[in-house]
């Protein structure tokens, strides 16, 4: 017999359960779901471009959210937002635990939606393995059959909405139900829908534990006062451990006397775990802190009329008896970081310049002279009209006396919005006793009826021999 | 699993040398054997395909995978697979995406060309590149030329017109650039004195009594004028240079410092002589090329 090559997975098949936890996890997932599904199909009232809230064009290189046009020379701010993820996800981990593991990661939110769908086509856990156990038949494979068409349909919709955040929705999907739509569409979508329906569907909870390396480094934030999912051991076990509620050990004062803890070991923590973990075995890596085992345990403790929070959430320090501690130099550090990066964000977003203007000067050759002893220099200009009007420029110099600019026809120059126009231009001035020989100078572009209104300017350097 | 209850699992090939010696046998794990049967259906898939296998002086060219492309030339060409194929026909398909504009272009008159945000920088980049592919060898990047050889395209002096017309003229037929050499047919002092005269035309300072003798010279016996004219300003028809304008094509004066330095540069010119040639392009470059061309150069200097 061969060795053993590979770490066969046990499938983990979660009883349902329902509690404070299932119903907040329930809410966020109807919340994220309503947004991510329903996000393209928002209309949204824009002077010029599409009526897509929420559209990013490729081909024009533009981004659309709501009222904030971002354009590909502004994609720097999608670091600043990647920052802010990052000190946000450190924050709270460190504070919380995996709050982003447990409630918010879509790998948690697509698996709860398709063991929903599992349980509603093959019924409850017991029911489910089963048919697992069970010898193939018709009644199996309708169920089976079912089961993954449903999910199909689920990943076929997730990759469909994703494809239609890149593209007119309405008229995406009209392209692609008549099969003309464009290539990458279809590529996206395909794409998305297997991997939604593998990694949702077949892969699960190996998806934390083997794929993912946000689950394992987010242990490092981890510290003494951490909130995680945790099962109070000294109550559960007491002196003798843990004991089923057979005759003699049924109330808590029996249990208690005989030195038997609280739990009544009925392994119901256990079945609805996700990740197939039993956490009375203390902190475990594959915990997503989904806190679903506190429901359960919470459910049986009621029914027993035992106090609730035998598992709840708790710290390494409380479970010891100790006080938490909420300020300490770290979580204040990340909170700071993540106030300043936002600030930065918000300043930049705000202080945006709904024009631009770049200037290159040609540096071969850097300077002429011309036949009346002027000195000329040119430059390639760029201006990019980002409002959502069109608007009328004057381009004009600023600092450089007695120099003369001659942009050809476009001394004025009208740009529809999301327009940019390259330029020549030349510069020249007369020669002067200054020595200096390199003199900065600002391009400004103006508006034209308003020649006082200053858009834009840019700095330039003008080169004498 | 302890070591030794692991030991007990392993597989052997069956043989034993020596009574007890034996050989491990490590399967290769599933994944590994199928993705290895992967790349062998990969491989053979590929060998019908595409170009594989030398035989003697040919080779296997594979199958159902022609590429057919037209050349610049409009010649059709059909190819079994090859990178330079590929090539071929994305630059087939380049033209093609090009094809309207140039159009365009060649419809349109210069100015209108100037006057229209996508033709002008469109011209403008198409141009740079046929500049730097075909002019700038001479007249170096940015047109600033090289004294002395090759004209600066970027100043506003012209010594056979700055009009698109002619700019365009001078591309397409070439140009011949000749000044005779005077130092047969004048004496040293003579061009010692037009040297003064010419130098002093450009509003360089120079001893005035030797500049009115140079005069006499320049429209006397130099017989500068004929093609300089009376008030050196030269003319476009003959390419003859403005003597009057603080442009020098030919002796290096700017970087001379003193003016007995500058007198030298002139005077060498004046002895000497000198002959330029610029090759003609009509024919080597298409008619809306050298249009984008002249529309370029005009656009270094803004012409004239």
């Amino acid at each position: 017999m061969a060795e053993q090559l590979i770490q066969k997975r046990i499938p983990v098949v979660p009883r349902s359960v329902s509690g404070r936890f299932r119903a907040l996890k329930y809410a966020i997932l109807l919340l994220a779901y309503s947004v991510y599904y329903l996000l393209p199909w928002l209309r949204w009232e824009r002077s010029s471009g599409p009526n897509q809230a929420v559209l990013f064009d490729i081909v024009g290189r533009k981004f659309y959210l709501f009222d904030l046009v971002v354009y590909a020379q502004d994609i720097f701010w999608l670091a600043g937002f990647l920052i802010i993820a990052a000190f946000l996800l450190f924050f709270v981990t460190s504070i919380a635990g995996r709050v982003f593991c447990g409630y918010f990661c879509f790998q948690t939110l697509w698996t709860d939606v398709f063991v929903l769908i599992e349980r509603l086509v093959q019924g409850e856990r017991t029911a489910r393995i089963k048919l697992i156990n069970g010898p193939m038949n018709g009644e199996k494979f309708i169920k089976l059959t079912m089961t993954k068409l449903l999910w199909l349909l689920v990943a076929l919709l997730t990759g469909l909405s994703f494809t239609l955040y890149w593209g007119n929705a309405p008229e995406l999907l009209q392209q692609l139900v008549a099969g003309t739509g464009p290539f990458p569409a279809y590529a996206t979508t395909l794409f998305l829908t297997a991997t939604t329906f593998v990694m949702a569907g077949l892969a699960r909870e190996q998806v934390c534990t083997y794929m993912c390396p946000y689950s394992r480094f987010q242990a490092v934030m981890f510290d003494q006062d951490t909130l995680l999912v945790a099962y109070d051991e000294k109550r559960g076990e007491a002196e003798n451990g843990r004991w089923k509620p057979v005759k003699g050990l049924l109330k808590r004062e029996e249990r208690q006397a005989k030195g038997y803890g609280d739990c009544i070991d009925c392994g119901f923590c256990v079945q609805v775990c996700p990740t197939g973990i039993d956490i009375r075995n203390g902190i475990q890596y594959q915990c997503i802190s989904c806190a679903l085992c506190i429901d359960a345990c919470n459910t049986i403790m009621d029914s027993i009329n035992y106090p609730r929070d035998l598992i709840r959430y708790s710290s390494e320090n409380e479970l010891h008896g100790k006080q938490r501690r909420w300020y300490k130099p770290k979580n204040i550090g990340y909170a700071l970081m993540l106030l300043l990066i936002s600030g930065i964000l918000v300043w930049s977003v705000a202080t945006r310049v709904a024009s631009e203007l770049r200037v290159n000067q040609i540096r071969q050759p850097l300077y002429v002279v011309l036949s009346d002893g002027h000195i000329q220099n040119r430059y390639e200009i760029k201006i990019t009209n980002k409002t959502d009007q069109p608007q009328k420029y004057h381009l004009a110099l600023e600092g450089l006396s007695s120099a003369e600019l001659d942009s050809g026809y476009f001394s004025e120059t009208s740009l529809g919005p999301g327009e940019s126009q390259q330029l020549q231009v030349r510069v020249k001035m007369p020669p002067d006793s200054n020595s200096e020989k390199i003199r900065p100078f600002y391009f400004v572009l103006q508006s034209r009826d308003t020649p006082s209104k200053v858009v834009v300017k840019s700095k330039a350097r003008f080169n004498l021999p | 699993m302890s070591s030794e209850k692991k030991q007990h699992t392993v597989q052997t090939t069956g043989h034993a040398w020596d009574g007890d010696l034996q050989e491990f046998n490590n399967p290769l794990p599933n994944w590994w054997l199928w993705g290895f049967y992967a790349t062998v259906v990969f491989a053979v898939i590929y060998w019908v395909l595409y170009p594989a296998f030398p035989i003697g002086n040919t080779y296997t060219k594979g199958a159902f995978n022609e590429i057919t492309y037209t050349t610049a030339d409009g010649k059709t060409k059909t190819s079994h697979w090859t990178t330079r194929a590929l090539l071929m026909q994305e630059m087939q398909e380049a033209r093609e995406l090009q094809k309207p504009y140039l159009e365009k272009i060649n419809k349109t008159g210069y100015e209108q060309i100037a006057g229209n945000k996508e033709q002008s920088s469109f011209a403008y980049s198409t141009a740079k590149v046929l500049f730097a592919d075909n002019c700038a060898a001479c007249h170096q990047a940015g047109g600033a030329g090289v004294i002395g050889m090759y004209p600066n395209l970027a100043d506003d002096a012209w010594l056979w017109g700055g009009s698109y017309a002619q700019i365009e003229e001078s591309i397409r037929k070439g140009r011949n650039g000749n000044m005779p050499g005077f130092k047969a047919s004048l004496s040293a002092e003579q061009i010692d004195n037009v040297a003064e005269y010419v130098l002093g035309l450009s509003g360089i300072e120079v001893n005035k009594d030797k500049a009115a003798q140079g005069k006499a010279v320049f429209e006397g016996a130099g017989t500068c004028h004929v093609c300089h004219t009376k008030a050196g300003s030269g003319q476009f028809a003959m390419g003859s240079a403005n003597l009057t304008d603080k442009v020098w094509t030919f002796a290096n004066v700017p970087a001379a410092k003193t003016l007995a330095e500058k007198k030298t540069a002139v005077k060498e010119v004046v002895a000497n002589g000198f002959g330029r040639h610029m090759p003609a392009w009509n024919g080597r470059l298409s008619d809306v090329e050298i249009k984008m061309l002249a529309f370029y150069v005009h656009q270094l200097s803004a012409g004239k």
